[in-house]
């Protein structure tokens, strides 16, 4: 592959060196020069995308960052266009962000809210970048999410699920467009109370932290009102690994369901352990025991194997849906990579277009122009039908997936099938809502 | 001066000349050449390198002078930024109380590890810090979570109180670290033709801080007080039997050394307002042991190096990825690039951890004295052998 | 009742996951006096061993079939294991299945291999230095070997099933006339710790009985008089330090069904082993042994909910609590020796 000599790194500091430094040879310039930070003056524009590359999320990065160079691609007028073509704003061109070319630089969050934000602070201080995006984890959204709103850019979050992303911790500069914990148990409720009766035990392990304490109240409160009754909840450690000691208690309850608030490594081993324990073949109650597990990713579920077969969960996104937006996404996707993309890949993309979108609307990279242009925004063709950015919380309104574990994957990506498209009105809340109390979104913040 | 004699003087002087002129330093490229990419001039990693370094500072006087391998020693950094963050919660966004309590917590966190600890010595002693950070990692990630923000870690909000400071910007936003109104990432640029250089307030602050933390070390190494230290490194047993109990000054080390962790996570918590939990984890105490070891433990200089090392290796090497390779070989012939694009791509990028395992391995196999062995060697190399007999270890003689 | 017996059960199961690691690392420590940071990652290859296998089995030719269609709608590839063409189809699938059993036979050679390439290759120039060099050292090693398996496997975990006649639970309520589905068990689990009863008895009967054995322990008592006395205790430690590898990959193999592997696996493990080594006692065997058991079942108590709910955060802590209480009372650990690594 011959490439031209492009300069990728802070056009806007070259442009402005060189003016400056041929004029005179020694200036200092305050940080305040520009209007808003990293101003891109030269010829094109740096986003940012800081995705897990190391650690046990490095696969899911990986996809991210493989739908991030689509994106950028697609933008730049490259490819088959993808969901260009679908998206209903047709404002962005396919000549880059109004006019300029656009060009990204990677960093390692390592999945740890430091290493993140010591990543994203070196895009926006060094390479110049005017957004940042991506990550997959709720703790490392909401401190990315912080830093973002301190320096003046904005922050297009990737795979983050916990209700804090755009409850308690929201920020005027930071968008989540993936679904929530809220919107998880809304979903999966009376799909469960459907096909599993409304007179349920449930046992919830849970993650020991935000996002399982999210997620669990969400799931119990939605099941609770159909009628379920939940018997026990366990917290369990982030780093553990085997989950037997967990598992063996719940043959002792009179539970007739288990539910696994995990994600990433610590669903595929409980998921994993809770089928060793036979809990899939037992009866309780004159009822056959069933397992839940919330959020699903279809690259950690491939983890656990057989496990999934059968078993009820949420995704934002699935590569089997059949609206024009998604099939073109798959296509371009999977041409240039073999494999279809995942629910993170899907949600870092649409992200990334997004952004250049509202770019191109506002007529202006100003991140308080942007938050202006994204906020109340109602679009379509991205995958998930037609989709809200609500102003108050700057959370995405949209249909979520109800999913279930496929008993004949026909390959090693078909692992789960679409049970029901629950509509967005069945989802949506209200932004006081208990769940994502206290918080303030603030004022946006151009820095500079 | 300063009441050191020459050779620290001079040391002291190279130091604060290095760290004063680090934004020249750390920026020798162009700002558009390819090289750029290996620039660290920026204020975070900047920060980043004189912070780890004062990390690395008070770790070494534990266990450069006494022996005592502490693989817990992230927590006092933890805890330190937990009550600076603390700090600009209640009482204001001004950064010299949030320093001074997270120095303070760290040191009394740090007096009750090690008088529990230090009853054991040698590999009992590890594992027992080892236990203590790990708990407190596990619980600030969990039970805690109330008091330490768990997994999204602490931070600012903007219904915090701040007392005495201002509650909210006129913009509407949560305020920004300070000193006296200084904010730290306020910066000032400099362009020299294609250069260009960022002078940073955050860093300079944090600099300065770190030059007095040298200095006190070279102090402690120098004093009464470090000799006693090094006596109980070579032998703490023939010490005892001389009556004297070496546990008092055990105890003073672990807890100085704690509070310079303090000090530094404090600082941390100063330039970038957030506190995970992650610091705790055991893999962060093993980095301090990393840098200190990898820059030469028992050297002055050293854990700086090394604390340098392995930052710069975790934000610069991490963030090259298959597109810049590309344009780094864009001049070779096509197959000839890819090859090279091929064999370079493991080691960058997400691969950069492989890269700074088998720099462990070799600094360790080939210079056991750590970087600053491999400096020695190459000023002998100039020198001269005879020079370098009689002046022998130079400037950073090893404690043993 | 029925609760404590299934936590004795599972703190058996999970103690020997960790003896199994703690009795290699306690091996190396006693005999080389190397602090090994990359046994981990040993238990980490023996995992990817069975990965390793299961795939060579599964090592398949492509055939396309016109009649079904793949995601992007083109006709769809069907891999077709070699097995099935050499053994046909039913042969071909008692095989796969029984992959992970295979690879016992598998990893032993190659985990001795690499165990005798790393002490010959690094370890042996670490003797004589600090402590502190072989930690950095290994983990090094321990992050290179990590980084290269993730870069053939990636990052996320790998599902290597037990062999289908292990699937599903013993039911031991119903084996002694108790109401049945009370005290249920998994299979594997059960195997998992019948081998790690065998191999751990392998080792001590070894030791014990075999003049190979005594000349080690003798080596390890004082190596320079055995020296002396002319025999050549190094390779004696060499071939030890390959028997120490395989039993932390065998260990890793036999883990494969519990949980899926991934590339980090073994620094999971890692701390936890060094916990466990050092409560048994530096240099102890029986130490490490007792000690894993021991945490394992502590473990499994404190993470019921009856325990939880009496001590909020209890189970994410009990290990290293236990830890401290034990080094405070018992200054050597259970059964250390005194001197070793005090200083």
């Amino acid at each position: 592959m011959s490439k031209s000599n492009v300069t990728r790194r802070g056009v806007l500091r070259t442009g402005a060196v060189a003016g400056a430094g041929l004029a005179v040879p020694t200036i200092f310039t305050a940080s305040s020069a520009s209007a808003f930070t990293n101003e891109p003056t030269g010829s094109s524009v740096t986003l940012g995308f800081n995705v897990p590359q190391t650690g046990p999320y490095a696969d899911e990065g990986a996809d991210e960052l493989r739908a991030y160079e689509l994106a950028v691609e697609h933008l730049n007028g490259g490819g088959d266009g993808g969901m260009l073509n679908t998206f209903s704003s047709k404002a962005l061109q396919g000549n880059g962000i109004m006019g300029k070319k656009v060009e990204y630089v990677t960093g390692d969050t390592q999945t740890k809210s430091d290493a993140a934000r010591a990543s994203a602070k070196s895009m926006i201080e060094k390479d110049g970048a005017i957004m940042i995006t991506g990550g997959s984890s709720s703790g490392v959204a909401v401190a990315v999410q912080a830093l973002c709103q301190e320096a003046g850019v904005i922050f297009m979050a990737g795979l983050t699920h916990s209700n804090d992303t755009t409850g308690k911790d929201k920020r005027a500069n930071g968008f989540r467009h993936f679904f929530n914990s809220y919107m998880s148990g809304a979903a999966l409720a009376p799909v469960l109370a459907n096909a599993y009766g409304t007179d349920r035990k449930a046992y919830h392990l849970t993650a020991d932290y935000n996002w399982g304490y999210t997620t669990e109240e969400a799931v119990r409160s939605s099941t609770e009102a159909m009628g379920w009754e939940t018997v026990g909840t366990v917290l369990t450690p982030l780093t553990q690994t085997d989950f037997s000691s967990y598992i063996a208690p719940v043959l002792q309850s009179d539970a007739d369901v288990l539910v696994l608030n995990h994600y990433g490594g610590n669903m595929v081993n409980s998921l994993t352990n809770a089928v060793q324990f036979g809990l899939r073949d037992r009866m309780v109650n004159g009822k056959n025991f069933e397992i839940v597990v919330p959020l699903y990713s279809r690259l950690m579920a491939k983890g656990a194997g057989a496990n999934v077969k059968g078993i009820f969960g949420s995704t934002n996104w699935h590569w089997s849906l059949q609206d024009e937006g998604s099939k073109a996404f798959v296509q371009s996707f999977g041409t240039k990579y073999g494999f279809p993309p995942s629910q993170a890949a899907h949600t870092c993309y649409v992200q990334a277009l997004l952004y250049a979108d509202a770019v191109e609307r506002a007529g202006s990279f100003n991140p308080c122009a942007v938050v202006e242009a994204l906020e109340g925004f109602e679009f379509d063709g991205m995958g998930n039908g037609p989709t809200l950015y609500r102003a108050e919380d700057h959370q995405c309104f949209k249909d979520v997936l109800v999913v279930k574990g496929k008993e004949n994957p026909s390959s090693e990506f078909d692992l789960l099938e679409i049970v029901e498209v629950t509509p967005v009105e069945q989802v949506t809340y209200a932004p006081d809502h208990p769940q994502f109390a206290g918080g303030a979104l603030g004022t946006c913040n151009a820095g500079a | 001066m300063f009441g050191l004699d020459k050779r620290d003087t001079t040391l002291l002087l190279i130091v604060a000349a290095l760290v004063a002129l680090a934004p020249f330093l750390l920026n020798p490229f162009p700002e558009n050449s390819d090289l750029a990419q290996f620039n660290a001039g920026y204020p975070d990693l900047m920060q980043r390198f004189v912070i780890f370094g004062i990390f690395a500072i008070g770790f070494n006087i534990l266990f450069g002078l006494t022996g005592y391998l502490s693989f817990g020693h992230a927590a006092f950094l933890g805890v330190g930024s937990y009550a600076a963050v603390w700090m600009f919660k209640l009482l204001s966004m001004n950064i010299i109380p949030a320093i001074v309590l997270a120095v303070i917590v760290a040191g009394v966190f740090a007096l009750l590890i090690g008088f529990i600890s230090l009853r054991r010595s040698g590999i009992y002693f590890s594992i027992l810090t080892l236990a203590f950070a790990q708990m407190s990692f596990a619980l600030a990630y969990s039970v805690l979570t109330p008091i330490t923000g768990g997994e999204t870690g602490l931070q600012l909000a903007l219904d915090d109180p701040r007392i005495i400071g201002q509650q909210v910007t006129e913009g509407g936003n949560i305020p920004v670290p300070s000193l006296f109104g200084l904010e730290m990432r306020d910066s000032a640029e400099l362009a020299l033709g294609p250069w260009l250089f960022t002078f940073n307030i955050g860093y300079y602050v944090c600099a300065i801080i770190m030059l007095i933390a040298f200095y006190i070390s070279i102090r402690i190494f120098r004093s009464p007080f470090g000799m006693m230290l090094r006596a109980i490194k070579s032998n703490q047993q023939r010490l005892n039997y001389t009556g004297l109990n070496s546990r008092p000054y055990t105890l003073a080390a672990f807890v100085i050394s704690g509070m310079y962790a303090g000090l530094a996570g404090g600082l941390m918590a100063s330039m970038d307002p957030l506190a995970g939990a992650e610091r705790m984890f055991w893999t962060a105490s093993g980095e301090v042991v990393l840098m200190t070891i990898l820059g030469g433990a028992g050297t002055l200089i050293g854990p700086i190096l090394g604390a340098g090392m392995i930052k710069y290796m975790e934000n610069i090497i991490s963030k090259i990825n298959k597109t810049i390779l590309h344009e780094w070989f864009y001049w070779m012939p096509d197959g000839l690039e890819d090859a090279m694009v091929s064999i370079v791509y493991p080691f960058i990028g997400k691969g950069w951890h492989l890269t700074l395992g088998i720099i462990f391995m070799l600094v360790v196999i080939f210079l056991p004295g750590g970087l600053v062995e491999g400096g020695q060697r190459i000023a002998n190399f100039f020198r001269g052998r005879k020079a370098a007999k009689q002046e022998g270890k130079g400037t950073t003689e090893p404690a043993e | 009742m029925d609760a404590i017996i299934l936590q004795i059960l599972n703190g058996l199961d999970k103690g020997s996951a960790y003896a199994l690691i703690a009795l290699g690392l306690t091996l190396i420590f006693g005999t080389l006096g190397v602090v090994n940071f990359a046994h981990g990652a040993l238990f980490m290859i023996g995992a990817f061993c069975a990965v390793t296998l299961s795939r060579i089995l599964t090592l398949s030719h492509e055939v396309i079939d016109e009649t079904r269609k793949d995601f992007l709608g083109n006709p769809l590839k069907v891999d077709v294991p070699y097995v099935y063409d050499w053994f046909g189809q039913e042969t071909g699938d008692v095989i796969i299945d029984w992959a992970v059993p295979l690879s016992i036979l598998f990893a032993i050679p190659i985990m001795i291999g690499i165990g005798v390439i790393m002490e010959r290759g690094l370890i042996r120039h670490f003797y004589k230095r600090p402590h502190a060099d072989q930690i950095l050292v290994t983990f090094g090693l321990a992050i290179v070997l990590q980084e290269i398996i993730k870069y053939f496997y990636g990052a996320n975990p790998i599902p290597t099933p037990a062999p289908d006649a292990f699937v599903g639970s013993f039911d031991f309520g119903a084996a002694v006339g108790m109401e049945a589905g009370q005290i249920i068990y998994p299979y594997w689990r059960l195997v998992y710790f019948a081998f790690a009863a065998v191999v751990i008895g392998a080792v001590f009967a070894f030791l014990q009985f075999t003049t190979f054995g005594m000349v080690v322990r003798a080596g390890m008592a004082d190596r320079e008089t055995v020296g002396l006395l002319g025999i050549n205790i190094d390779k004696r430690f060499t071939i030890m330090f390959g028997l120490a590898a395989a039993v932390a990959g065998l260990a890793g193999v036999m883990y494969t069904p519990i949980n899926s592997p991934n590339y980090h696996m073994g620094m999971d493990f890692l701390v936890l082993s060094f916990v466990v080594v050092v409560v048994g006692g530096m240099g102890s065997l029986p130490g490490a042994v007792l000690a894993g058991f021991l945490l394992g079942i502590l473990e499994s108590f404190a993470s019921m909910r009856e325990v939880i709910d009496l001590i909020p955060g209890i189970n994410q802590v009990i290990i290293y609590l236990v830890a401290i209480i034990i080094l405070l009372t018992r200054p050597r650990g259970l059964m250390g020796r005194k001197g070793v690594m005090e200083e």
